[in-house]
């Protein structure tokens, strides 16, 4: 299952595979796993995969249908690859009483995609957020883990440079 | 022996306190000093002002420290005993700088209970939360009282559901403790998905052992040996800090088994949400933490009968929790002096928008609107004026002028038109537009909407559509007809609270601030200058000085005109952005 056959005979082991297992093996049998097992499994691939989907359905004994259904419901969790790195521009009330709009532009302008998508690249992926709590710092971004308060648009291209 | 307290919340660490925290450790250990501590807190409320720093005991308030102030404070403050004035509060209204942050009057002015430990201990040494008098009120509950004592204590003290919702308390702990079962669970609601609202988020942030110590006191109330917190995807901090707690509480004794010898068990898992605003409602939440898709279930049964996988639960929010110790400690009656008939103790709000002081604010309940935003919140940003102020986020309503001396509690703010939410306070000045603010939220709750009821669903997507086209300048009469009688069925009609609630930003605007619909739609006008649809960009022939400063900034090449001669905006390519307006000095473009 989780070895491959290399044209030169030897076989490889795929290590985000053997993670996925430990991961259905740690949750086997516990009550509520399935978005945990989401959880993990998305940090393993940066996505949800349809075949890792299927997988999980199947180890779980939980219908595809359910697992799909689950996936698709909460924002977090992505069916299509993602970029390298995530910008999360907050459009939440503070933010969006003090610019948040203008400063969103700027980003999708500068990267040239839209709400949601990737770049052809795959490095950004470029969504809105309702409120990422950091409302004192009105407009705020975050990208990947670090975040970004008091912005005005003509800041958006030196923070972006700064991400490969 | 001094200590520097450096904030490490979410917002001073994005204004960059861990590059001073470094620098504050690297400078001490190169003069080899060693009696000055220097640590980590959780969030002050105050980040705006990040990042903060303090130094005990003096009491010193810095805010806005950048890396290269810190040699200057080491040298000056912590060696020299001089206080550093380019790095010190300044207060807006009154145009001085202020030292202490007891004399800040956005501290000042407040009554900090919940948030007392929030920004003076680390939140990651569970010594700190002791020492401060954390765990007292458990021991005392454990080993003094019967389950039935916390419960009557806590409904004696007024405490109410500070979700939002504002349910006594104490009375849902009764109904979870008589109902019938042998195992109960115990189910914080750290789902905080207002936007505009982070007092949950600080407070498991800044004091996550309080919300902990409040769980157990809650788990032997009703019966329970096992808790659950329900966290937001979207704050990994918290995450991140509560799983430290939760460890060093199990390696002390105050959770796990037996603890203080009462034979009284009880342990907490966290449950990472997904990222559903839905899940914020109890019988959602509960569904998600089974696995499936949150969304909510009828009522009754209510959870304190059937809740987690059927057995009876109780749910409370944050902030109901880290109350829970203060009232055990310090007595109901103690707790019940403070606030109003009706809503009792104190309550905090997230104070943002178009204010001078933006954060945290914990009032007592009655206070009114003015105090807070005018006392506390230093007023309009920019002397501009008040509008009105936006309270309980997505659910909740926006509030005139005329309002302010509203006293603030639950009832009054039902009464209002509005209500308490999660509490937090946005406030809009003459440049918002209430339109658009209604749009904005309903946007938000119809992205939202579970989809399982259809008042709900269709419901809010329809008002959503009449107010995209009023805010294009395509609004006709009788448009805010149909859109009460829309809001008046969504309300009655849906299954849960975001479906019950969704309208009360429209029908609270539709109240207070019909003339600006009215304007949307007969006058085509938008008075705020907010619709874009709605605004022209003019250049004044007589105040422009054809600089061409913002015919260079215009990114559609609309702008045109001879060096030193009025120029001319082409309303055919304006896309509107409002750049040339910002960048002309001469004031020389309007729009409206």
């Amino acid at each position: 299952m989780c070895s491959l056959v290399c044209a030169c005979g030897k076989e490889v082991t795929d290590p985000k595979k053997e993670k996925l297992k430990e991961l259905l093996v740690q949750y086997q049998g516990q009550k509520g796993a399935l978005i945990p097992v989401l959880q993990g499994a998305q940090e393993i691939y940066g996505y949800l995969p349809k075949d890792v989907m299927e997988e999980i359905s199947s180890s779980l004994k939980i219908p595809f249908s359910k697992v799909y259904g689950v996936a698709t419901f909460y924002a977090q969790f992505h069916l299509k690859p993602r970029g390298r790195n995530v910008v999360r521009a907050c459009l939440g009330t503070a933010c969006h009483v003090r610019g948040g709009a203008k400063v969103f532009e700027a980003i999708k302008n500068e990267l040239g995609v839209g709400d949601g998508e990737t770049t052809p690249d795959l490095r950004f992926t470029v969504e809105s957020v309702a409120c990422i709590g950091a409302c004192g710092l009105a407009p705020v971004i975050m990208v990947n883990d670090d975040t970004y308060g008091r912005l005005t648009p003509d800041k958006v291209k030196e923070i972006l440079a700064k991400y490969e | 022996m001094r200590k520097v307290l450096i904030c490490a919340g979410t917002g001073c660490i994005s204004s960059g306190s861990p590059k001073v925290t470094e620098k504050f450790r690297e400078e001490l250990a190169q003069r080899g000093i060693t009696d000055i501590e220097v640590y980590n807190t959780g969030c002050h409320g105050f980040c705006e002002q990040g990042p903060i720093v303090i130094i005990e005991p003096d009491k010193t308030f810095y805010c806005r420290v950048e890396v290269d102030d810190v040699p200057e404070i080491i040298e000056k403050h912590l060696l020299g005993g001089q206080i550093v004035e380019k790095v010190l509060f300044h207060e807006p209204q009154v145009e001085k700088k202020v030292e202490k942050y007891t004399e800040i009057s956005f501290y000042a002015k407040q009554k900090r209970l919940v948030l007392h430990n929030c920004g003076h201990i680390n939140p990651e040494r569970i010594e700190d939360y002791v020492v401060s008098g954390g765990y007292e009120a458990l021991k005392k509950a454990l080993t003094t009282m019967s389950s039935q004592e916390v419960v009557d204590e806590v409904k004696k003290s007024g405490l109410r559901g500070r979700g939002g919702g504002g349910f006594p308390t104490g009375m849902k702990w009764q109904f979870t403790k008589d109902a019938k079962g042998d195992k109960k669970y115990v189910v914080c609601n750290a789902d905080e998905g207002d936007p505009g609202a982070f007092m949950d988020r600080s407070v498991l942030e800044g004091d996550p052992h309080a919300v902990l110590e409040g769980m157990a006191i809650c788990g032997y109330a009703v019966g329970a040996d096992e808790g659950y917190i329900y966290v937001r995807a979207e704050y990994p901090l918290a995450i991140k800090r509560l799983q430290i707690a939760i460890k060093q509480a199990e390696e002390k004794g105050y959770l796990g088994e037996n603890i203080f010898g009462s034979g009284f068990n009880f342990r907490i898992k966290i449950k990472a949400g997904a990222g559903a605003f839905v899940c914020g409602e109890e019988t959602a939440l509960l569904t998600s933490i089974e696995g499936n898709r949150g969304m909510p279930r009828p009522r009754p049964p209510f959870p304190a009968v059937k809740g987690l996988w059927g057995k009876p639960t109780n749910i409370n929010n944050v902030e109901t929790f880290a109350n829970v110790p203060l009232i055990i400690k310090n007595g109901a009656d103690w707790y019940a002096a403070m606030g109003t008939e009706g809503s009792k103790g104190t309550k905090i709000f997230a104070l943002t928008g178009k204010v001078n002081n933006t954060g945290l604010v914990e009032v007592p309940m009655g206070i009114t609107m003015r105090q807070i935003i005018f006392d506390i919140g230093g007023g309009i940003k920019g002397g501009r004026k008040f509008k009105a102020v936006q309270i309980g986020g997505p659910s909740g309503g926006c509030l005139p002028e005329e309002l302010l001396d509203l006293p603030v509690d639950y009832d009054s703010l039902i009464k209002a038109g509005a209500m308490m939410g999660s509490g937090g306070l946005v406030v809009m000045d003459e440049t918002t537009c209430m339109v658009d603010v209604a749009k904005f939220f309903l946007n938000f709750t119809q992205k939202e909407s579970c989809g399982k009821c259809v008042p709900c669903r269709e419901g809010t997507k329809r008002m959503l559509e009449i107010l995209q086209k009023i805010t294009e300048g395509k609004g006709e009469p009788g448009d805010l007809e149909t859109l009460e009688k829309l809001a008046y069925n969504i309300k009655s009609a849906s299954l849960c609270g975001l479906g019950q609630t969704a309208p009360n930003p429209v029908l609270s605007t539709l109240r207070y601030f019909r003339h600006e619909y009215e304007a949307h739609i007969y006058d085509k006008k938008c008075p705020a200058g907010v619709c874009s649809a709605l605004l022209q960009y003019k250049i004044l022939e007589d105040k422009c000085v054809g600089c061409g400063a913002c015919a260079r900034v215009c990114p559609v090449g609309a702008i045109s005109g001879e060096r030193k001669q009025p120029h001319k905006i082409d309303p055919e390519k304006c896309i509107k952005c409002g750049s040339c307006m910002e960048k002309c000095k001469f004031g020389a473009i309007v729009k409206g």
